[in-house]
């Protein structure tokens, strides 16, 4: 796996320039993630981010973007308005994580 | 007497009560199964009727006619399970203790949780084939089509043989060129993903596979609503898919029974400890098969393995000792890809699915991630496999956890 340098640190990224080790993730690198696919984060943003966050101490996957509607309560069209086309592969970009997947 | 009681006789009820009954003593333990019919589906059959692949009858079974003697099936609702009490109730009013809970109920295809899914039009130009009758009813409508916009779409993941789709598509491919309709046909592949596939070494083996067949992709498509009138599907970013013929795969869901008994997650799955597939907020619940939060592919080979790791671990627990074996993931699934042939996946929670050969080095017989004949012979076969060898609870000659053996390391 590529090692690649993101705001003057050492950071572990797959083909695609997501976090493969999403420990090394934090807010700062966040802003620099977003910034590098064009979003500038604003409390509105700040929300789902933190919930895939917390969601995936738990988890142990991404969550989808249903599961950021209805169990963090945030509308899958604001979802959309907030990460525009893509919103679950740019938010769990900006989150240090890696995209939902299916099996293959 | 000690009581183990699993709810759903599907392929994992089955397998862990015929297992169990054989292995815990008759004078300490009643077995009981409980399922809201007596019938037993091979559930991987379904994707053969629409092309006349398997029949119906093919796939069909009683499911007591597979239960070892001495397992007591109780037919059934569940309404609700009462864990602090160890208590289990039906609809109707019976109640029926139990000192162990296995939740085996699967997950069920909701087309009421998409607005306008369900209509006139379901199971007439709006289609599924992860049920008997969706199997069936697709079946009639792609014997009635004659050309236009065959669209396959996946609602939300998780959803059950998450591979099933791009088998379908590839299928109705060569089933569409050999009616002489192919030419007539767009077929287009919708998936909420980022494409068809998503993971780095099986996306590039198999990226080409649907291109070659003209088979486009709609990605990142999360679906509002379908428009039956109009034959659209609708995303919440106000895009549009037009079909002739829909076949939707719905949202994936457990058991409205596990939501009552506030044992699930938003999907009604329950949350269970990844290796050992123990309830996370109960120790003497379990959940198998699709029943469970595993972060694997809901498969009935996940099923089987993870049965077999089960069943040793809960001789453990019974026996007073601590449970020393721990599921990997370990999913072994073929994909039909379409004139005779088909492909392999083998894959753990780790460990992609990789190229190579399997389950040997280098003599196979079969190829994982590469189209071949002994792959789909293989996937035939397997039909005899379930309900001879693996329903019945008798030893697989294959193991539990995944082997890094004959495969490609990258």
């Amino acid at each position: 796996m590529p090692v690649t340098t993101i705001a003057g640190r050492e950071i572990d990224v797959d083909a695609e320039g997501f976090l493969t080790k999403p420990e090394q993730w934090d807010e700062a690198l966040a802003e620099t993630l977003a910034a590098n696919i064009g979003i500038t984060l604003t409390d509105a943003h700040w929300v789902p981010i933190h919930f895939l966050r917390k969601d995936f101490e738990t988890q142990k996957e991404t969550a989808t973007l249903r599961r950021v509607s209805t169990v963090g309560g945030i509308p899958v069209k604001e979802l959309f308005a907030l990460f525009p086309g893509k919103p679950a592969k740019k938010m769990s970009y900006i989150a240090g994580l890696q995209k939902p997947k299916g099996c293959v | 007497m000690q009581t183990l009681l699993i709810l759903g006789g599907g392929t994992a009820g089955t397998m862990i009560a015929n297992k169990l009954s054989s292995r815990l003593a008759r004078s300490d333990w009643r077995v009981i199964v409980v399922d809201k019919d007596d019938i037993h589906d091979y559930q991987p059959g379904y994707l053969f009727i629409p092309f006349g692949i398997n029949t119906p009858e093919q796939v069909r079974r009683s499911m007591h006619t597979f239960l070892a003697e001495g397992v007591e099936l109780v037919m059934g609702e569940v309404d609700v399970v009462e864990p602090d009490a160890k208590l289990v109730r039906l609809e109707g009013g019976r109640e029926i203790g139990y000192d162990y809970l296995v939740i085996a109920t699967g997950t069920t295809p909701r087309p009421d949780q998409t607005p306008g899914m369900l209509g006139d039009e379901w199971h007439k130009s709006v289609n599924e084939f992860y049920t008997f009758e969706g199997a069936l009813a697709l079946r009639d409508a792609l014997r009635r089509f004659e050309g236009g916009r065959l669209v396959m779409h996946i609602t939300e993941l998780p959803i059950k043989c998450p591979v099933a789709p791009l088998e379908f598509v590839m299928l109705a491919d060569d089933y569409l060129r050999e009616r002489g309709l192919r030419e007539r046909t767009e077929i287009v592949y919708v998936t909420p993903l980022d494409g068809a596939f998503t993971k780095p070494v099986a996306s590039r083996e198999l990226g080409h596979h649907l291109e070659q067949r003209h088979i486009q992709v709609e990605p990142d498509f999360m679906i509002e609503s379908v428009d039956q009138e109009r034959k659209v599907i609708v995303s919440y970013d106000e895009r549009e898919v037009a079909y002739d013929l829909l076949v939707t795969v719905p949202l994936n869901m457990g058991a409205d029974f596990v939501a009552r008994s506030g044992l699930g997650d938003e999907l009604n799955y329950v949350p269970v400890d990844k290796h050992t597939m123990r309830s996370t907020a109960y120790g003497t619940i379990f959940a198998l098969g699709d029943a469970g939060n595993l972060p694997t592919s809901k498969a009935g080979s996940v099923a089987h393995f993870s049965v077999e790791i089960f069943v040793e671990n809960f001789l453990q627990l019974v026996a007073g000792k601590p449970m020393t074996h721990s599921f990997d993931g370990h999913a072994n699934c073929f994909v039909e890809s379409g004139g005779g042939k088909a492909l392999l996946l083998d894959f753990n929670y780790d460990t992609e699915p990789l190229t190579g050969t399997f389950p040997l080095p280098k003599v196979g017989p079969m190829s994982l991630l590469k189209e071949s004949r002994a792959n789909h012979l293989g996937k035939l076969a397997f039909r005899h496999i379930y309900w001879n060898i693996l329903l019945p609870g008798r030893p697989m000659p294959l193991p539990a956890a995944m082997s890094m053996s004959g495969k490609n390391v990258e």
